[in-house]
């Protein structure tokens, strides 16, 4: 039976999730009312992995991130006024507004950066993972990607590598089944998790929609890596409720059943309040009021972007060089 | 002011050492100074490089920093760049510079791009050690030089050493500059021996050096072709033509003051580069010289490049590809003739 420390841990992370995906959806909203430059990919029904495993790291752990990364950066804990501030293109924005939804960075929360490369980043976050053993700490890296990265050389020479040196690296692989607009069997060959099978690297398939899944497996991956046993795979079996994009709106490749089921039956903040409630660990109105609270900080968040500045022109020019 | 840096203090000028004692030098002076610096790439260790440019370097740093790693371009130069992110000095041996082309997503996408996207935040002090230069007969995929293609992005650092002076006194700013620096090494030049002196110094980067001083033409020269030049120049000097060597040493940082300074003195300019001439290095170097010092040249910028065609093999054919002293001498005169 859970204690009371572990009711607040679910509710904790209860409350992370519930903040991505408002987050996303006010995202949305903004795209949708021409008020948001640019793209934006929504994490909307992944969020469970993002949560589950950043809840498994401590401050000073690595991530790295997609082009579907704000749910990787705000649990990792990056602030939404920020965040909303760098998507809006605006002066405070975590890159100053030069990185843009796709590039956020804040090494004050350990994150290294979202990539907009398929695969691109899982050589960052490799390398952080062989600095953390250089320098004798027992910090561990996070390189979280979608089952497109799976098509891409470069994950196959860092995991090579990562296995033959024993780094502190977790590789989390988000399984949403379409790469972009495309079913990803018809992209994948034989089983994803043979391939880091094969280099020797422990994996662990876990349902992605249930974060206590997702946070027990990443805490057992993050021991053995800490430990110096090397490193760790993650294949989380999710969904993306969206499109690819925000601009994705008809979505042919795939029915509108299909989407209405996994809402319906695989929806992460669902399934933990459920069970919550179920356990009598917490009772409806418990999530209402947490709704309302984190709607309420969200709006000043974003009120806070939309009166910030844009940059200077002069910022054009800036960061080029260190 | 810039070429100060380049002469060797007569104390030690008495020492000379090749050009691959020279990057070797640099790296071990650079990883006693600082822990933080650890070179990565294929066959560094015990074998030292096929070109034995690192040789004994495992001995005194040991395989945790002299990595050998996997035949893996990409993700040496990916992890590299993750962990200059997180604080260390990597410096990535890729093999010949051909073979930049498989880590190009890390260097143009991923490390030169880092610092700007972050708003600054994070910095990419990465190094990437590799080869330039025909004419060892290696045929189409171990022969090219492709510094043009990373000069071309921002965001990258790219230097040129021609001299072991140079190599060594470059090699240790790139080591302590906070950005990712593509460092060439013309492989021709490894046995090329050069005064070093024993004492420390550094060569900034984006400071040119006038190699040899001149009135009647200027050569711009970089890496091997500033060895081209230079035997140009003797060869004119002896038809009483006074050849200006001007070597950039970095094309980015480009020191565009010196070159236009030295092609406003003389009123003619020669660019020599041994990369491909199509949309390559020696199209920028004339654009700043007919830009800066368009009224005070007597005749049009000439520029001197590789070829535009694969690098052959048989060694008649590879040595039409790439400027010789001959032809660089024959256009020399021409331009010198023309008013
Ligand atoms: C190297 C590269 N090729 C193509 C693209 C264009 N692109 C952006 S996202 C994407 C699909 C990625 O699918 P997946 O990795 O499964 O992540 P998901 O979008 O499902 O989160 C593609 C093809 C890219 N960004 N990078």
């Amino acid at each position: 039976m859970p204690g009371f420390t572990e009711v607040g841990l679910w509710l904790q992370v209860y409350r992370e999730m519930l903040a991505i995906r408002l987050f996303e959806e006010r995202v949305h909203d903004l795209y949708r009312r021409g008020k948001m430059p640019g793209l934006a990919h929504l994490y909307i029904g992944q969020e469970a992995v993002a949560v589950g495993v950043c809840r498994a790291l401590r401050p000073d752990d690595y991530i790295t991130s997609t082009h579907r990364g704000h749910g990787h950066c705000l649990a990792k804990g990056a602030a939404p006024d920020r965040m909303f501030a760098e998507l809006l293109g605006k002066a405070p924005g975590y890159c100053r507004g030069k990185g843009g939804s796709m590039h956020i960075a804040d090494p004050d929360s350990g994150n290294l950066g979202a990539n907009a490369i398929v695969a691109g980043s899982t050589g960052i976050a490799t390398g952080a993972a062989l600095a953390a053993k250089m320098r004798g700490s027992d910090q561990v890296a996070v390189c979280f990607f979608g089952e497109g990265a799976l098509g891409q050389g470069i994950l196959y020479e860092v995991m090579n590598m990562a296995a033959l040196w024993r780094l502190p690296v977790i590789y989390v692989c988000e399984n949403n089944l379409y790469t972009e607009y495309t079913h990803y069997t018809e992209t994948t060959a034989g089983e994803p998790a043979a391939r880091p099978a094969a280099f020797g690297i422990p994996v662990q398939e876990v349902d992605g929609q249930d974060v206590r899944a997702v946070y027990a497996a990443a805490t057992a991956a993050v021991q053995r890596a800490r430990a110096g046993e090397g490193p760790g795979f993650l294949l989380c079996h999710t969904y993306r409720y969206l499109g690819h994009h925000v601009g994705d709106v008809d979505r042919s490749y795939r029915s509108r059943e299909e989407e209405e089921r996994w809402r319906r039956e695989r929806d992460p903040l669902q399934l933990l309040s459920s069970w919550l409630t179920a356990q009598g660990l917490a009772e409806r109105s418990v999530f209402e009021r947490m709704e309302e609270e984190v709607r309420r900080e969200l709006e000043g968040a974003l009120a806070f972007a939309l009166d910030a500045p844009y940059p200077e022109a002069e910022e054009v020019a800036r960061h080029v060089y260190a | 002011m810039p070429s100060a840096a380049a002469i060797p203090p007569a104390s030690s000028a008495a020492r000379e050492i090749t050009f691959a004692q020279a990057v070797r030098e640099a790296l071990a002076e650079e990883m006693r100074r600082d822990p933080r610096v650890f070179i990565i790439g294929e066959d560094v260790a015990e074998a030292g490089t096929p070109f034995k440019v690192l040789s004994g370097l495992v001995q005194e740093f040991g395989p945790q920093r002299v990595i050998d790693s996997p035949i893996s371009e990409a993700g040496i130069t990916g992890i590299a760049t993750g962990a200059a992110v997180v604080g260390m000095r990597p410096v990535v041996d890729i093999m010949f510079g051909d073979f930049i082309t498989l880590a190009m997503d890390q260097i143009a996408n991923q490390a030169a791009k880092v610092h700007y996207m972050s708003g600054g935040k994070l910095r990419v002090p990465l190094v990437v050690r590799t080869t330039l230069g025909a004419t060892r007969r290696s045929a189409a995929q171990h022969s090219q030089s492709l510094h043009a293609w990373v000069s071309h992005i921002p965001g990258l650092k790219v230097a040129l050493p021609s001299t072991p002076y140079d190599a060594k006194g470059l090699l240790k700013s790139a080591i302590r500059d906070d950005n990712p620096v593509i460092f060439f090494e013309d492989k021709m030049m490894y046995t090329l021996r050069g005064p070093v002196p024993e004492e420390e110094y550094t060569i900034p980067l984006g400071v040119a050096d006038v190699k040899r001083p001149g009135t009647d033409l200027t050569m711009v020269a970089t890496s091997s072709m500033v060895q081209v030049a230079l035997a140009a120049a003797e060869a004119l000097a002896a038809e009483g033509i006074s050849v200006e060597v001007v070597d950039p040493r970095t094309t980015v940082p480009l020191d565009r003051e010196t070159l236009v300074a030295s092609a406003r003195k003389t009123g003619r300019a020669l660019v020599l580069d041994e990369g491909y001439e199509q949309y390559g290095v020696t199209a920028e170097l004339a654009a700043v010289i007919a830009e800066g010092a368009f009224y005070h040249l007597e005749a049009p910028v000439r520029r001197m490049g590789a070829m535009h065609v694969p690098i052959p093999f048989s060694p008649v054919l590879e040595d039409l590809t790439v400027p010789t002293v001959e032809r660089v001498v024959a256009v020399a005169r021409e331009l010198v003739a023309a008013t």
